[in-house]
């Protein structure tokens, strides 16, 4: 029987087990259904998600659902939206209670004095050009003053077909302002013309990645091998889909046979009643999903089928450490 | 009730062997002192999918909070010799 320590010299094994025993469970909670900005390709407006339950506005009730998720054995709390901040009382009734990771377009600065190391990741779609487009502004700009220097912020790099050559500049950027980044495809759901990703694009992007990782190592949170599933869409020869995706909300999973899977997770509407099918839209093509935390956690969720090799257990090794970073479990 | 414990253990090996479809190992050469999860690379759905085979054979429900203690194919076997008892 192919045993761990039988596959790893002692680095290798000392990283495995500084994370083999972390078991994180996560949930994902829209906060609200609304947003200051409207993106084109966010899947949380364009598959009429925001109109999907009416918000909970009674804090106490906030305050009484976080202590149940709690209660279920939620450990990691992935605050989505709608545009989180915007309703900053959610957002503490979160992250008062357990650790906590709020997603942000930056535009609106969170105060480090009431959420001193609350992990948030900051999205960007892309360059000056391409935020125009997409978002109808260059959030960059403003999210890079907001957060310029801070310890416990990210950029999630949400990289698209017309940045081919260009994502180096990118992160020369997020380096400058002090900030780290990690890397993600655009699924581009709402099919904005000159958005969609073609084979050879998939090809070269990935090079890309693996370049700026290789250049910009104490800046990019990611790994080659995950820059090989997301492009590839592939993972042990199987490729990603709805009958393998992780992040698909528990209660609802109706799947057979049985994937391996996040276990307990549920993303939960802002009325804290209503469940969405998976950490993203169900109007999404699964088959051609880039999420890159349902790639991670896909990953993460086959373990054993990574135990064929040194170099395959490796691969997971680096991927679970890039996602234990990217939610604070380990330093970065 | 050493003798009970160590059919147990074995009976427990034989069902992750199985059920993980883990290879080059019988119940007999299993170490029931190994640990599951930083060795043998299980996680928690792992072992859920075991619990479950468990409950049917001995109705004994393994408690979600107790995984992480149970952390060899022994501790396991003593867990469910001592709910048996109870």
């Amino acid at each position: 029987m192919k045993t761990v320590s039988s596959l790893l010299d002692d680095h290798w094994y000392a990283r495995y087990k500084r994370i083999s025993k972390l078991n994180i469970r996560s949930s994902i909670y829209d906060v609200t259904n609304r947003c200051n900005l409207r993106c084109k390709g966010c899947f949380f407006f364009s598959s009429g998600e925001h109109e999907a339950a009416k918000e909970e506005m009674d804090i106490t009730r906030w305050e009484t659902f976080v202590d149940k998720e709690m209660a279920r054995g939620v450990n990691l709390a992935i605050l989505i939206g709608g545009e989180p901040t915007l309703c900053m009382d959610r957002v503490e009734a979160f992250y008062r209670r357990l650790p906590t990771f709020c997603a942000t377009n930056g535009i609106i600065k969170v105060p480090r004095d009431r959420f001193p190391d609350m992990m948030l990741g900051i999205s960007l779609w892309g360059d000056e050009a391409d935020e125009k487009v997409l978002r109808g502004k260059d959030a960059f700009s403003i999210s890079s003053k907001n957060y310029a220097g801070d310890p416990h912020t990210y950029y999630l790099y949400t990289i698209t077909p017309k940045q081919l050559g260009k994502t180096e500049r990118i992160i020369k950027k997020i380096r400058d302002a002090g900030l780290k980044v990690h890397m993600q495809l655009l699924s581009n759901d709402e099919g904005v013309d000159g958005f969609h990703w073609r084979a050879e694009e998939l090809a070269q992007i990935r090079c890309e990645m693996d370049d700026v990782l290789d250049s910009y190592p104490d800046t990019v949170i990611s790994s080659k091998y995950y820059h090989e599933i997301i492009t590839t869409g592939k993972m042990m020869g199987r490729p990603f889909g709805w009958m393998e995706c992780p992040s698909v909300t528990d209660p609802l999973d109706k799947r057979e046979p049985k994937p391996r899977r996040l276990t307990n997770f549920i993303r939960w509407a802002s009325d804290l009643n209503t469940m969405h099918r998976c950490c993203t839209s169900e109007t999404r093509d699964c088959s051609t999903c880039k999420d890159g935390a349902a790639h991670m956690s896909w990953v993460m969720v086959n373990k054993r089928a990574h135990m064929q090799s040194t170099r395959d257990l490796q691969n997971w090794i680096e991927i679970y450490e890039m996602f234990a970073k990217l939610y604070q479990f380990i330093p970065w | 009730m050493a003798v009970e414990t160590d059919k147990i253990i074995l009976r427990i090996a034989e069902i992750m062997i199985n059920e993980l479809k883990l290879e080059d190992v019988t119940p007999e050469t299993f170490d029931a002192d190994i640990d599951l999860v930083d060795e043998v690379g299980i996680d928690s759905m792992d072992l859920a999918t075991v619990a479950l085979v468990l409950r049917d054979e001995y109705a004994v429900r393994i408690d979600e909070d107790d995984y992480p203690k149970l952390t060899t194919v022994r501790l396991i076997g003593e867990y469910i010799r001592k709910k048996l008892a109870a």
